[in-house]
């Protein structure tokens, strides 16, 4: 079987600067896949990369067997590859209802896209609880929760989430975690960027640790959770 | 002549001009925070657009019944696509580049387009007389109003209702609100982003030929020139309403007809200030409205939504 998304020797470069050296990984369908590593490692590059939003300058990318390198990112969410970025980026003058409504935005029937915002709705009550409100007067956690509702809105057969428990307080980020925990468990498949490493590492079947633009170490999540130089570096341990 | 009713319903006219072509301005910063500064010539050329269409497509003497819509449609179709033109071949290949870049590239734009029309349409260099409607003026108590203004009352309020339609409910305004507030995540959902760009300089470009054929019926002549200070306005009247929101460009541009129309009319009666009336003043009455609300008020009358900087 292949596997849902291949990514093999890919390089991304700001100008002359290379964020990303050359990495190659695999998702299948129905793993969680992780990315580790400090700031500035190229996660966030990866992502975006993956999704479009940077060209890529060398490298492949396959995705359900298709090449990504020259689709614009308007198109990639339409393969069925949904990224919810960093920093969360919801519509802050707009209504909840009207960003879980734009995650929907390519598609056509009306009745399925009614019944996804009324599971965004389930999975999250507080959406439901202020639909009609503006998304830039929602808390940071409820912000998350309306980036990842909004990602799932198009249906994808891969979620890409960048940095979902950031800045969030201990209690929503188990939460958040919790919601990609039971996505999994749906079968969703998933490409996690994460700072909380013993979090993404504990839910995740592949890992994989990057340093400066590349990946220098990988494993199952439990093979990488008890890892000594992993535990050393992010785990903070002596 | 001089009474305040009249001078209520000239500043009307004015502001009401002023807000189709501010739409132009505020739409296109509202998504790519570019200052288009040719949009004063998008204006112009829908102006000499609609007059080519009276005198050199439509046969002599055509009822202006006929005409105008038919102008509009001309005025519209060369607006239109000077500004797309504008954005796809001046300013796209400049997204990215320092703000700087398409800046000045705009203005040069603003320049090659008055020294296109300027020399290559037939006697550009005087003032071309604008066909009229053949009504008016009314007399309504003291106020006397043309059958060029006539135009402006209706038309500016059916776009402008027109606009806020499309942007709050359409799909595609929907898309252009996502564009607007954040264009990366706006490509995240599908959108494409190079589109509604498209979409905002080509709605831009429809509202200056609208407000063009507005001031040909209502000052009676184009001229190459005549977006240089209508644009400026214009401009000024996106910056007091709040750049980048639609509503704004509206209020703005009728609070800065009113008040140049006011200003202009009853400076000159405040004790001290007799040297100071008429219309060569207009302008800086204009401005000084101008640097009082960038004082006072930064984001313009309506600005931004609180909930934007959350």
């Amino acid at each position: 079987m292949t596997a849902l998304l291949e990514v093999e020797d890919l390089k991304v470069a700001y100008g002359k600067i290379e964020a990303v050296k050359g990495i190659s990984f695999t998702v299948e369908a129905g793993q969680i896949v992780t990315l580790i590593g400090t700031n500035g490692a190229g996660k966030t590059t990866t992502l975006r990369t993956l999704s479009g939003l940077l060209k890529p300058s060398g490298g492949r990318i396959l995705f359900d067997g298709q090449p990504l390198a020259n689709i614009p990112a308007h198109k990639i969410v339409s393969l069925g590859l949904a990224h919810s970025p960093e920093g969360r980026h919801i519509f802050p003058r707009l209504t909840i209802a009207e960003n879980l409504q734009l995650g929907a935005f390519l598609r056509t029937d009306k009745a399925g896209i009614e019944k996804d915002i009324q599971r965004a709705y389930d999975l999250f009550p507080i959406l439901g609880e202020r639909r009609k409100q503006a998304a830039g007067t929602l808390s940071g956690g409820e912000q998350q929760m309306l980036a990842m509702g909004r990602a799932l809105m198009s249906q994808p057969k891969l979620l890409m989430l960048d940095e979902p428990s950031m800045g969030l307080s201990p209690i929503m980020m188990q939460k958040i975690l919790a919601t990609v925990a039971e996505l999994k468990a749906d079968g969703m498949t998933i490409l996690l960027v994460e700072q909380n490493a013993q979090a993404a590492l504990s839910l995740a079947d592949q890992a994989h640790v990057m340093e400066v633009g590349s990946i220098v170490l990988s494993g199952t999540g439990q093979d990488l959770l008890h890892d000594e130089s992993v535990r050393k570096a992010y785990l903070g341990e002596d | 002549m001089n009474t305040l009713p009249q001078q209520l319903a000239n500043g009307l006219f004015l502001g009401s001009m002023y807000g189709l072509i501010a739409i132009g301005y505020t739409m296109v910063y509202g998504i790519v925070q570019l200052i288009n500064f040719a949009h004063g010539e998008i204006f112009m050329t829908g102006g000499f657009g609609a007059l080519s269409v009276y005198l050199y497509v439509l046969p002599n003497g055509t009822s202006m019944w006929i005409a105008l819509p038919a102008m509009l449609i001309g005025g519209g179709i060369v607006s239109v696509l000077i500004a797309v033109g504008a954005e796809r071949f001046a300013y796209r290949p400049l997204r990215g580049a320092p703000r700087l870049a398409p800046l000045i590239t705009a203005i040069g734009l603003s320049l090659a387009l008055q020294q296109i029309v300027f020399n290559t349409y037939p006697d550009a260099k005087t003032d071309l007389k604008f066909p009229q409607l053949p009504f008016g003026p009314w007399h309504i108590g003291s106020v006397s109003i043309q059958s060029g203004s006539v135009f402006v009352i209706v038309a500016a309020p059916l776009c402008m209702a027109a606009l806020a339609l499309f942007v709050s409910l359409s799909r595609t305004g929907r898309a252009m609100q996502a564009t607007a507030q954040d264009p990366d995540t706006a490509q995240l959902m599908g959108i494409d982003t190079n589109r509604i760009i498209v979409i905002a300089f080509a709605i831009g470009g429809f509202f200056a030929a609208v407000a063009a054929v507005a001031y040909g019926l209502r000052y009676g002549t184009v001229k190459y020139d005549m977006g240089f200070q209508m644009g400026l306005k214009a401009f000024t009247a996106a910056v007091l309403g709040g750049i980048g929101n639609i509503y704004g460009a509206m209020i703005g541009g009728l609070v800065l007809g009113l008040a140049e129309t006011l200003a202009t009319s009853y400076i000159d009666g405040i004790p001290g200030m007799e040297q100071l009336g008429g219309g060569g003043w207009s302008s800086v009455w204009a401005f000084v409205l101008l640097i009082l609300v960038l004082l006072f008020r930064p984001q313009g009358l309506v600005g931004e939504r609180v909930a934007d900087r959350a």
